[in-house]
């Protein structure tokens, strides 16, 4: 460009700019308050990770705080020296893999049952229905499940009695906790994750259906040669979704599910980080797990993401 | 048409796992219900089913003659209407300008908002920050540190995405301005996705639970949540304690059913009839996401 020697095409792009920012100044306008929001709540946070490397200290400002010893890794060996982490960080990847094991298909097949469904106002009622517990808080699912769960008073057990077993301790005992977490997980979100896999059943050409039929395809071969190929992209798509969140933790569910008879397996790591950083006070050690956490789960997502990507899929990016 | 090969056993062995997915969504919350509305004899002789015994309305005179529950009600409510008024203002800020192709600066901005999806601080650093800016233990800190979801920022996009950039053209030749093509074009014709994010920043302020235990102290700025979960712990903690062969009294066991209940309620009413909106929305933001 020539543009310092040329005055002319200087005062060409001085025009130009202020007719584009005449033009367009109140889209910057709109823009400041959502970057001012994302600039104070999302990142000035981020400077206060480097308490995960300092001794905190209530009257200095992060910057101020002095260094951690062990070259500012103090806390981090800390944490993982600390038994009750090590039980949460053991309880967090538990939960989160049956969560994957249990949870993340039950979707794709709830979505193929509704697939093969014929009667339409029946379809459409069932997914009203199964929508709905997505709409609860766990607070409250914490609350329903205790009722109907309880031991003698529950509706489950009560059931059971009459059939004449045994109660089961659903949430009172450490093992039965741990599935009765599962499930509840699947209850809740089953329903309403159906949804994006139905959005992909959609475009699957109806043809593909009859011309199975003619050749003599039966309901499991279509399912299997038709409409779960129909799924796959959408599946891989979640399914690393899924990965990258294996260490991420969910605070609302372990918290409202807990109680004291199984503590040992409902603490996990945003628990942790809760009772020991803002009920403790110890935030350097809960920062420093709580960034061990978030580093984590972006290298799963990204390992996960390239894994997908080796083997032919599309990936999240 | 040719006529599939499929049965009609099958059809109708389909439709009756489909049908006992219905009763395993609906029967707990039939439960609730009639524990809220049975008499306390019936529940500690554990008759309660699916059927009020004993039909009383007690339970729910008593919640709501509790100042505290009633007013934790109206709190939440109000919460969440400003939490979706200051929510939607500040998605559509940010998601409308963001459609401009032509503004400068717009691939930086985009990725400095998406950033955040992939990697946040964490709660103690916020929870500090939040220290630092004085906000703990006042109402505001239920409304602003999350009041713009970037998921929430980008299925409203999209949609602004699906409306013709002809339309937009046109008005700019006539000499509209960015605000009032926003305000005269895209939001009269997004309705849609206005009402879908909209439910999903009410349901996420009304069932809005861990930022109010861990930024607000203040009982009399409890959301209904928090007041929820206290209270339910407080009965429940007595339960566990004693465990088997100790059935807490039939009342509490019914007002236990009726503060769940008046925290479900409104959410049940709401999401059937915005069921045809948040499809799209839901698609979208799980692709997305």
């Amino acid at each position: 460009m020539t543009a310092i020697a040329d005055p002319l095409s200087k005062k060409k792009k001085i025009i130009r700019t202020r007719n584009y920012l005449k033009k367009y100044w109140t889209l910057y306008a709109m823009l400041l308050l959502p970057i001012v929001y994302f600039i104070i709540f999302k990142y000035i946070p981020m400077t206060y990770i480097q308490i995960a490397f300092k001794k905190y200290s209530i009257v200095k400002s992060p910057w101020e705080m002095p260094w951690a010893g062990n070259h500012g890794f103090e806390y981090f060996i800390k944490a993982f020296s600390n038994r009750d982490f090590l039980f949460a960080l053991r309880n967090t990847i538990m939960l989160n893999f049956l969560d994957l094991l249990v949870g993340f298909p039950a979707p794709i097949i709830l979505a193929i049952l509704l697939n093969e469904l014929p009667y339409k106002r029946f379809k459409r009622f069932t997914q009203t229905v199964a929508y709905m517990p997505h709409f609860l808080s766990w607070i409250i699912v914490s609350g329903l499940a205790v009722q109907l769960l309880a031991p003698t008073s529950g509706l489950i057990n009560i059931v059971l009695n009459r059939l004449g077993f045994g109660s089961i301790p659903f949430l009172n005992d450490s093992a039965h906790w741990v599935w009765t977490y599962v499930l509840l997980g699947v209850w809740k979100s089953v329903g309403w994750n159906t949804i994006i896999y139905l959005a992909a059943l959609t475009n699957i050409d109806p043809q593909l259906y009859e011309a199975a039929a003619i050749d003599g395809a039966g309901r499991l071969r279509s399912i299997w040669h038709i409409t779960l190929p129909g799924l796959r992209p959408t599946i891989i798509t979640l399914l690393i979704l899924n990965l990258g969140r294996i260490l991420g933790s969910e605070f609302d569910r372990p918290y409202a599910l807990s109680n004291n008879l199984v503590n040992n397996v409902s603490n996990v790591i945003a628990t942790f980080i809760y009772t020991n950083g803002i009920r403790g006070l110890q935030f350097s050690l809960t920062t420093a797990v709580g960034l061990f956490q978030s580093v984590v789960c972006v290298i799963f997502l990204f390992a996960a993401n390239a894994l997908a990507k080796k083997f032919g899929e599309r990936g999240v990016w | 048409m040719v006529k599939t090969k499929r049965s009609k056993a099958g059809d109708l062995f389909v439709a009756f796992l489909c049908f006992l997915l219905v009763l395993a969504c609906l029967l707990p919350m039939l439960n609730i219900a009639s524990r809220s509305l049975s008499s306390a004899q019936a529940l500690i002789r554990n008759e309660v089913t699916i059927w009020p015994k004993g039909f009383t309305l007690e339970a729910y005179k008593a919640v709501l003659s509790d100042s505290k529950y009633t007013w934790s009600l109206v709190w939440t409510a109000y919460l969440t209407v400003i939490g979706v008024i200051v929510s939607m203002t500040m998605t559509t800020l940010c998601a409308y300008p963001l459609i401009y192709d032509k503004l400068k600066g717009r691939r930086f901005i985009n990725g400095l908002i998406l950033l955040t999806m992939y990697f946040n601080a964490g709660t103690i650093p916020t929870y500090l920050l939040l220290k630092d800016l004085k906000l703990l233990n006042r109402p505001a800190v239920l409304v602003i540190p999350y009041c713009l979801s970037v998921f929430n920022m980008i299925i409203m996009r999209s949609f602004f995405y699906g409306i013709p950039d002809s339309l937009r053209e046109s008005a700019e030749i006539d000499g509209a301005g960015p605000v009032r093509i926003l305000i005269n074009i895209y939001l009269p014709l997004s309705k849609p996705v206005i009402a879908t994010l909209s439910l999903f920043y009410a349901v996420g302020r009304w069932n809005g639970f861990s930022d109010a235990l861990m930024f607000m102290n203040k009982r009399e700025y409890y959301p209904i949540q928090l007041l929820l979960y206290n209270i339910l712990k407080s009965i429940t903690s007595i339960d566990i304690q004693t465990q088997e062969g100790f059935t807490a009294p039939g009342l509490t066991q019914s007002l236990q059913a009726a503060t769940v209940m008046f925290a479900t309620v409104p959410i049940l009413f709401a999401y059937p009839w915005l069921q045809r909106y948040f499809i799209h929305g839901a698609t979208l933001g799980a692709i997305k996401g």
